[in-house]
């Protein structure tokens, strides 16, 4: 070949219309030494460089062996970019990158530098077996077959197969079994509804502020304010806990991922739905928090639109039409919950929700 | 450490002569072997190792920066291994609330989990704890676009093909176990961010049809939030995944080991054989170097950049809730599902409801999206009729229709990750959450098209600058001005080694559309399946371009001497730039 890339051989086959229908693999280009390979001082320049990198290595080990027991653990330091962080943090976090880095770099100078850089080939060779082996593989199972008497004791087969197929059966039964409960009704259950027997059985339950535990009086909420509601029952429900010996806090948290519930007011004008007005009491109305797509607490409340949105799949709820969804991925309204003000004034929730709260179920 | 090269020992002398027959009991251990000590050879007279780890050392292995991605995956999966052991010592798995006493003061007597608990101990009052939390989450991050970045590296370049498909297959597998590990693993600290993500994750299996309620009930062992999932996510998490992730990915490694690695198209490079640097010392060098260039640079972003502050999150609770709420970046595709599909599509069914505007974006999305990635080795295969063994990689260019195939899905893939952060989008562009929610509904659909065709479009076109680079040869940028005044840009040929590199390549041809008919003027099936295969072969390769061939360069060159300098000795041939 000539450094033209093409030979005047190809060029006056081509005239004789002899040329191959695809070129020739030229095989691989020669090699092109490096500095280091042929100059002993850019050889030596390497090796220092590399043990300097691993000498850097070194010393930021020792520096976090020392930070760890000298860098008080609370102190905090200023480093550009990232503005006031932990010191120890900071400290630990950079010696032990640069103990680890410096041994990486280095091996790597190390290689490219020093270490050979010609081109090895290896042959493939073809991943099957040859006929034969195949052959005598699948012999050797027939075989083995055989010798162990399969094809004609029908009596072992299809019992063996019958054991094999049944064995595994009381291991799944035993996690299916066991995990439950399968009480699932209590889906539709929630502390809003009225106790039927114990000492608070058939009282209003209060609707009580968020996580403060107070009670809220109707004039306490003014137009365009919201309220995150829990129920009073919540503190029965702790009450109940301690008297039977229970943990406090046992199931406080499954009650409170279905009872949670948004307040808000608005002019009773503003309501396009009726019930959604009736429901509530002068304007102010109480819907589940617990999202109906996938159970998000519904938290932000826009006041010029009277919208609620769920933040993590952005379903929105107009308040003014009871709640229905009027964007985003969530099909039904939220649940609204009944409301009036006992006797102190106070607001409270005559009776419970009137289907389950939360996302959808296929019973539901 | 080769001791099977060591020649017996020398000749027995005195008693021992007598018993000439005896084998050899203790050869004398030649130079090379006294090297490495004595602990090689004991080694090898119990394992027999010498022989193959004199081969499996000697193995050549190509060099490229994109072989470097599954590396990155294997060695940030190791560190997550090792900082998760670590994690375990302090990290206590339990729903039980108690109130906080650590050193944090503004969360000192909230009541909380222990998981919740243990990870701020691990935050604030091990020593070292955060790096160690911090570098374990980044490296998982990491672990997962590495996984990503890899399996595009391998899908853009053809490696899946035979004989790779099973390695394909469990790198499929793998990657979905690295995403669930991930969520697993960021529900664990039981903080009001994940925490909600959990509550969300109950609401998907509640929309299962018939029997989601209980599903639910058996995953959380009673209501939502239970005491149940955390150290049931947390079995899951250091054991059951792990040791799959582990055992697929020895596999993994194990067939890349059988196959060889693929290499990059080039002289010399054949697809039967490989060319490259033999593990020891080169890769040892450079592989292990790289380990160690990855964990330092993991922890040293750790050191420089929160991940997860749960401390900031505070512990769950399911009523209050932030704005913002994402998943780690991986998630946000399926999330994204969930926001883009439309409420309609739950429908009641008498008393019953069917969820599905949940069940497609939640339940059905990963398993279709994996199972899709997972079969498109055999869909190829099937579409080209190519049972050859590759080994060289494709050049993208060179496979428009997969290329563009490819695009298309990270575009969709995109608009979907995108609407998993449409609350953050209409935060910092001033848009209406609505609007932008819309605009990907309609992207979701339109988007995967325009990309599919403007990538096929953009890869022939590269094909053809590949022809006329080879035909007319490297623009050199000095103008020739002919007596009569003519400009000409002299253009130099290729040498053949870098010419080779773009023309190596075949070209699939689309097979024939056939009759429906038989030979007796029959409809017949057989031929209606041939006949939809060859409609997908055409669409695979109905626009190729074919690599120039010798006589189209003599031919270019023989054009381009109407117009050729003077001097014939020039060492440069010119051409017109375009035919």
């Amino acid at each position: 070949m000539s450094e033209h890339g093409t030979t005047h051989d190809e060029v006056s086959r081509a005239a004789t219309g002899t040329l191959p229908q695809r070129f020739d693999d030229p095989g691989l280009p020669p090699h092109v030494p490096r500095q280091a390979d042929h100059d002993e001082s850019a050889a030596k320049r390497a090796e220092r460089q590399v043990a300097v990198m691993f000498g850097l290595s070194i010393v930021s080990t020792v520096a976090f062996l020392v930070a760890y027991f000298a860098v008080d653990q609370r102190s905090t330091v200023f480093f550009p970019g990232i503005g006031s962080t932990n010191a120890y943090h900071l400290v630990l976090g950079v010696t032990l990158a640069l103990s680890l880095l410096m041994i990486g770099l280095g091996a790597v100078h190390w290689a490219k530098t020093l270490m050979p850089d010609h081109e090895v080939v290896e042959e493939r060779h073809p991943l099957r077996s040859s006929d034969e082996d195949r052959e005598h593989a699948v012999a050797t199972i027939l075989d083995g077959g055989d010798a162990a008497q399969l094809p004609r004791r029908n009596m072992i087969k299809y019992s063996l197969g019958g054991a094999l197929g049944l064995f595994s059966l009381p291991l799944v039964l035993q996690v299916a079994g066991s995990l439950g409960p399968t009480n699932v009704s209590e889906l539709a259950e929630t502390l809003w509804d009225i106790p039927t027997e114990g000492k608070h059985a058939g009282k209003p339950i209060r609707l009580m502020r968020d996580p403060q535990n107070t009670p809220i009086k109707a004039e306490e909420v003014a137009i365009g304010s919201v309220f995150h509601v829990l129920p009073e029952s919540l503190d029965w429900h702790k009450e109940e806990n301690v008297e039977a010996g229970r943990a406090e806090w046992k199931g406080v948290l499954d009650e409170k991922a279905k009872a949670a519930v948004i307040l808000v007011r608005l002019d009773p004008k503003d309501f396009v739905s009726t019930k959604a007005r009736d429901w509530g009491y002068q304007g102010i109305v109480a819907y589940s928090k617990i999202c109906t797509h996938v159970g998000c607490p519904v938290g932000l409340y826009e006041q010029k639109t009277h919208n609620l949105l769920c933040p993590c799949h952005q379903s929105t709820f107009d308040v003014t039409r009871d709640c229905e969804v009027v964007f985003g991925p969530a099909k039904r309204a939220l649940p609204q919950l009944k409301i009036t003000v006992d006797a102190d004034g106070y607001l409270v929730a005559p009776e419970g929700f009137k289907e389950p709260v939360g996302p959808s179920y296929w019973e539901r | 450490m080769s001791t099977a090269a060591a020649p017996r020992g020398a000749a027995p002398r005195g008693a021992a002569a007598l018993r000439t027959d005896d084998p050899a009991v203790r050869p004398e251990p030649t130079g090379t072997v006294k090297k490495l000590g004595g602990l090689a050879g004991w080694v090898d007279d119990r394992t027999g190792v010498a022989k193959g780890a004199g081969h499996m050392l000697k193995k050549v292995f190509p060099d490229h920066w994109s072989f470097m991605l599954g590396e990155i995956a294997m060695y940030s999966m190791i560190i997550c291994l090792l900082t998760g052991v670590f994690l375990t010592f302090w990290f206590v798995p339990s729903m039980g609330e108690v109130p906080y006493d650590g050193s944090y003061i503004p969360l000192q007597g909230v009541q909380m989990s222990e998981a919740y608990k243990t990870t701020l101990d691990i935050s604030f009052d091990i020593r070292g704890g955060l790096l160690i939390r911090q570098i374990h989450h980044w490296a998982a991050l990491m672990f997962v676009v590495a996984v990503m970045v890899h399996m595009f590296r391998v899908f853009f370049t053809g490696a899946f093909r035979k004989p790779r498909e099973i390695n394909w297959v469990i790198g499929t597998v793998l990657s979905l176990l690295s995403i669930v590990e991930g969520f697993a693993g960021y529900s664990l600290p039981d903080d009001l961010l994940s925490g909600t993500g959990i509550r969300a994750a109950e609401g998907f299996m509640q929309s299962i049809p018939i029997v989601g309620s209980y599903v639910a009930y058996f995953l959380f062992g009673g209501p939502f939030p239970g005491e149940a999932i955390i150290p049931r996510f947390y079995t899951a998490h250091v054991l059951i995944i792990p040791a799959i992730l582990i055992g697929l990915f020895t596999a993994h490694l194990l067939l890349v080991m059988v196959h060889k690695h693929t290499q990059y198209p080039g002289p010399g490079r054949t697809n039967s054989n490989v060319v490259g640097f033999p593990l020891m010392p080169v890769y040892m060098a450079k592989a292990g170097g790289f380990f160690f260039i990855v964990f330092g640079a993991i922890a040293l972003v750790s050191a420089l950049f929160t991940i997860n502050p749960i401390w900031a999150y505070g512990p769950y609770d399911p009523s209050p809730v932030t704005a913002g709420s994402q998943p780690d970046w991986y998630m946000l595709f399926a999330d994204g599902g969930l926001r883009l599909l439309p409420g309609w599509l739950e429908i009641p069914i008498f008393k019953w409801t069917l969820s599905l505007n949940v069940a497609i974006g939640a339940l059905l999305l990963i398993p279709v999206m994996y199972t899709l990635i997972g079969i498109y080795p055999f869909l190829e295969a099937w579409v080209t009729g190519d049972k050859r063994e590759h080994h060289l990689l494709d050049r993208p260019r060179n496979a428009p229709v997969r290329t563009a195939l490819g695009a298309a899905f990270i575009a969709e893939y995109f608009v979907l990750a995108m609407a998993g952060v449409n609350d953050i989008l209409a935060i910092k562009f001033h848009l209406a959450i609505n609007s932008i929610t819309r605009a990907l509904q309609l992207l979701f659909f339109v988007l995967p098209v325009i990309v599919f065709w403007v990538t096929k479009r953009l890869c022939l076109s590269l094909q053809r600058a590949d022809r006329n680079l080879v035909l007319h040869g490297r623009e050199t940028g000095n103008i020739y001005r002919s007596a009569d005044g003519e400009f000409t840009e002299i253009h130099e040929p290729l040498d053949p080694y870098r010419r080779w590199t773009l023309v190596q390549h075949e070209v699939g041809t689309p097979l024939a559309l056939g009759s429906t008919k038989d030979a007796n003027g029959v409809e017949s099936p057989l031929s209606k399946k041939a006949r939809r295969r060859a409609r997908w072969s055409q669409f695979y390769f109905r626009d190729s371009v074919a690599p120039v061939t010798p006589a189209e360069l003599a031919a270019a060159h023989h054009h381009g001497e109407h117009d050729a300098l003077p001097s014939a000795e020039s060492a440069t041939h010119v051409g017109p730039s375009e035919h």
